[in-house]
């Protein structure tokens, strides 16, 4: 399958890694991919702080961008799941309703990378090699709004080598929450207290989750703390293998920064 | 009705002294009052709850509570097969009959008159208070005991009471509490959340005349000593002033669902019973309390029902309180029923399973929210019936992790209305702030692909702050400030990953 790579605004700027990550799963997995070069960002910080007009022409760039993809991936439940949610109600809201159809029929197209995996190409076992003990943050968008349920879990089952160990208080919200964490930084602080409480109890080394938004926020905190405990996002951990890994059971990341 | 859509580019009315300016993207419709009643706080939520977040009593008791209480919601609920079906049920009722409110107020209205009640319509907090005063005062009592009631704390009723020389007595165990600790109540079905048994013990000692001395803080002595307290004002109450669950139209029924039989004697003993209800309130049928009495319980106490739920209609000569007023409260509320998103916060039926999933409340506590509302249905219908430019970081105190969607009974999408009440706010605003700028900047750059990478350039720039460390400096100017005092970021790398991909794709 020819597969569009939207790799959302934080992780193209921020973390590439992990969009280089996604690609080489992908393409491992025997599909081609294709990186529009003028995506930028699916408008959702707009939209949740309440700048929904000028969200407006960041959705009109996305579905330009994607145009004519047949099947659009990303490494992010949030962003797809704006996607799905959010973008047709702002362009219809703003009178846009040849843009609302356009972003509609796109948003059909588009998925989360473990939906992706598991219910498009039905795959679990992706081949992935990753010898450390992890524990997986559900995100609330995976969870509550696109409801991937266990199909991260699933594909974490199959990696050889990987010792998955469950996060107490999972379902519960790490505290990012987009401007929320800025906005109301002290009521996001004291949720990341308690998330880093529940990770550092599995004694986990890496703390994984479909969105490097809440990984950036907890691993940030964690990096803060020099607890030693990382967050790696579960594309990096599935594009993983055996050449990755060092004899001192070190696994540098699947693709270099 | 008295509260009829008017001219919708009208100023606000003078019954609404400080109606905000965000009113007019409304119908014009009159807000709740400033001045009366507890849906402002005097801080914005940040503020409040920085403090908050300091107690670490507070913390261990709230985490404590929600987590028994949610424990036990999920444990009913899942006995229940049809839940899903009970909920879309509970939300086509309440979306049916907001569709029609003035019509079945109306019938509400009539049929409370048929049976011997008296129906007033107040159109807010300041008319609400007036009417009640007036009633207690005609009957020539200078007490009145209470039944646990929003609707009242929202109007700020007892002190309303108080300044006319009329003392309220909460008969609601965990009211009394706050009422004997002159504190405010933090939580829509458990105001004294917030304290726990020994801070209870405590207060009790100091604020019961004649209670033993060596009371310890064992449950049952806490309410033995309250229903010792509490029974000699029920038998001698000659007023009573409740809420109402729910209050059927056809045939001008009310009902009352509590736990602890507070609310029975209330409902039965005084000569005289004073109702104050919101509008949104009223069901249509009879038969339509076999929908919520189911969802309420469950999702409220954790129970599959309530101990008692009591039902009047009218007047029963020789049994039962033979005055029967019945005040209907708009305070705001039809101004929220003009808002097309936000009027499903009106469906609200007060379960407060919201409250008590809500990583924020849990953490922040309800004071924290400033209004009689916490918590994740409280953000979206405080600043709805006070104008949201009133409480404007209300609709910002959420992470919107959804969890609250996921509990209602009614199925309100909360998280859509705060985004909704977020971009309501922004809109109202006629001066340029420097979030908007940064906003309407960024905007212009994400929309366009050759200032994106220019932007994402120039973002990449920041790695030279690292200095070749793994994160940037913990110390950088606000905004970003607000999260490096507690969160490392990333050295942001030197190319884009589409920037990367492009020029690798290229060759």
């Amino acid at each position: 399958m020819r597969v569009a790579l939207f790799a959302t605004c934080l992780v193209d700027t921020m973390v590439p890694q992990v969009a280089r990550a996604t690609a080489t799963l992908l393409e491992r997995l025997g599909h081609e991919v294709v990186v529009p070069p003028t995506q930028a960002c699916c408008g959702q910080m707009h939209v949740n702080t309440g700048y929904r007009r000028e969200a407006v022409p960041i959705v009109a760039n996305h579905v330009r961008a994607f145009t004519g993809a047949e099947a659009v991936v990303a490494p992010s439940g949030s962003c797809v799941a704006s996607i799905q949610h959010q973008q047709a109600m702002v362009a219809r809201r703003a009178g846009e309703h040849a843009l609302a159809d356009e972003a509609e029929a796109l948003a059909a197209r588009t998925h989360e990378l473990s939906q992706f995996l598991v219910d498009v190409l039905g795959v679990t076992d992706v081949g992935a090699y990753y010898p450390h003990r992890v524990t997986y943050h559900p995100t609330c968008h995976s969870l509550r709004l696109l409801r991937v349920g266990d199909r991260p879990l699933q594909l974490l089952r199959a990696v050889r080598g990987l010792d998955l160990v469950e996060l107490p208080g999972a379902e519960s919200c790490c505290g990012f929450g987009g401007t929320f964490a800025v906005k109301n930084a002290d009521t996001s602080t004291a949720m990341l207290t308690d998330k880093m409480a529940n990770v550092l109890s599995t004694h986990a080394e890496v703390c994984t989750a479909g969105d490097s938004s809440c990984l950036m926020h907890i691993g940030g905190g964690l990096s803060r703390l020099r607890s030693g405990t990382r967050t790696v996002h579960l594309a990096e951990i599935l594009a993983s293998t055996e050449e990755n890994v060092s004899p001192t059971q070190t696994t540098a990341p699947a693709v270099p920064a | 009705m008295t509260t009829t859509p008017q001219d919708a580019r009208a100023e606000p009315t003078p019954l609404a002294p400080g109606a905000p300016r965000s009113g007019t993207t409304f119908l014009g419709l009159p807000t709740a009052p400033r001045g009366v009643g507890h849906l402002r706080g005097t801080q914005s939520f940040p503020d409040a709850a920085r403090t908050a977040l300091r107690d670490g009593q507070l913390r261990a008791n709230l985490g404590r509570a929600t987590t028994t209480i949610r424990g036990k919601r999920a444990a009913v609920v899942a006995e229940v097969p049809h839940w899903e079906q009970l909920r879309q049920a509970g939300k086509a009722l309440k979306a049916a009959t907001m569709a029609h409110l003035d019509e079945h107020l109306e019938e509400l209205e009539r049929q409370v008159t048929a049976r011997g009640g008296t129906v007033h319509w107040a159109r807010d907090a300041t008319e609400a208070n007036r009417i009640v005063t007036e009633l207690v005062r005609a009957t020539g009592s200078d007490e009145v005991v209470k039944v646990k009631s929003m609707a009242t704390q929202e109007i700020g009723l007892n002190e309303a009471l108080e300044a006319a020389g009329i003392e309220a007595i909460e008969t609601d165990l965990a009211e009394l509490i706050v009422q004997l600790g002159e504190d405010s109540p933090s939580h829509i079905l458990v105001p004294a959340i917030h304290k726990n048994r020994s801070e209870i013990r405590e207060i009790f000692r100091r604020t019961i005349p004649g209670v033993d001395p060596g009371l310890t803080d064992e449950p049952r002595q806490l309410a033995m000593a309250a229903r010792t307290h509490l029974r000699e004002r029920f038998l001698r109450a000659r007023v009573a002033v409740s809420g109402a669950n729910f209050a059927v139209a056809e045939t001008g029924t009310l009902a009352v669902v509590e736990s602890e039989g507070n609310g029975r004697m209330c409902l039965t003993l005084p000569q005289t019973l004073i109702t104050v209800m919101g509008i949104e309130k009223v069901v249509p049928r009879w038969e339509d309390l076999g929908v919520f009495l189911q969802l309420l319980p469950r999702s409220s106490t954790g129970e599959r029902m309530n101990p008692y739920t009591s039902t009047w209609a009218g007047v029963t000569p020789g049994d039962g309180p033979q005055e029967f007023h019945l005040v209907l409260l708009d305070n705001g509320r039809t101004a929220v029923l003009a808002d097309e998103v936000g009027r499903e916060a009106l469906h609200c039926i007060r379960c407060s399973a919201c409250l008590n999933v809500c990583p924020v409340y849990e953490r922040a506590g309800g004071h924290a929210y400033g209004s009689v509302y916490p918590g994740p249905i409280g953000a979206v219908l405080s600043p709805q019936l006070t104008g949201v430019e009133d409480n404007a970081s209300l609709p910002y105190a959420s992470s919107l992790c959804g969890a609250c969607y996921d509990v209602c009974p009614v199925a309100i999408d909360i998280p859509s209305i705060l985004v909704h009440l977020r971009a309501e706010h922004v809109e109202a605003q006629t001066r340029p702030t420097a979030e908007s700028v940064a906003f309407r900047g960024l905007s212009r750059v994400m929309s366009n692909p050759r200032l994106w990478h220019l932007a994402q350039r120039a973002a990449g720039l920041g790695r030279f702050l690292s200095r070749g460390r793994p994160t940037l400096p913990a110390v950088l100017p606000p905004p970003v400030s607000a999260w490096t005092r507690t969160r490392d970021l990333p050295t942001p790398p030197g190319k884009s990953f589409v920037q990367q991909w492009t020029e690798e794709h290229r060759r």
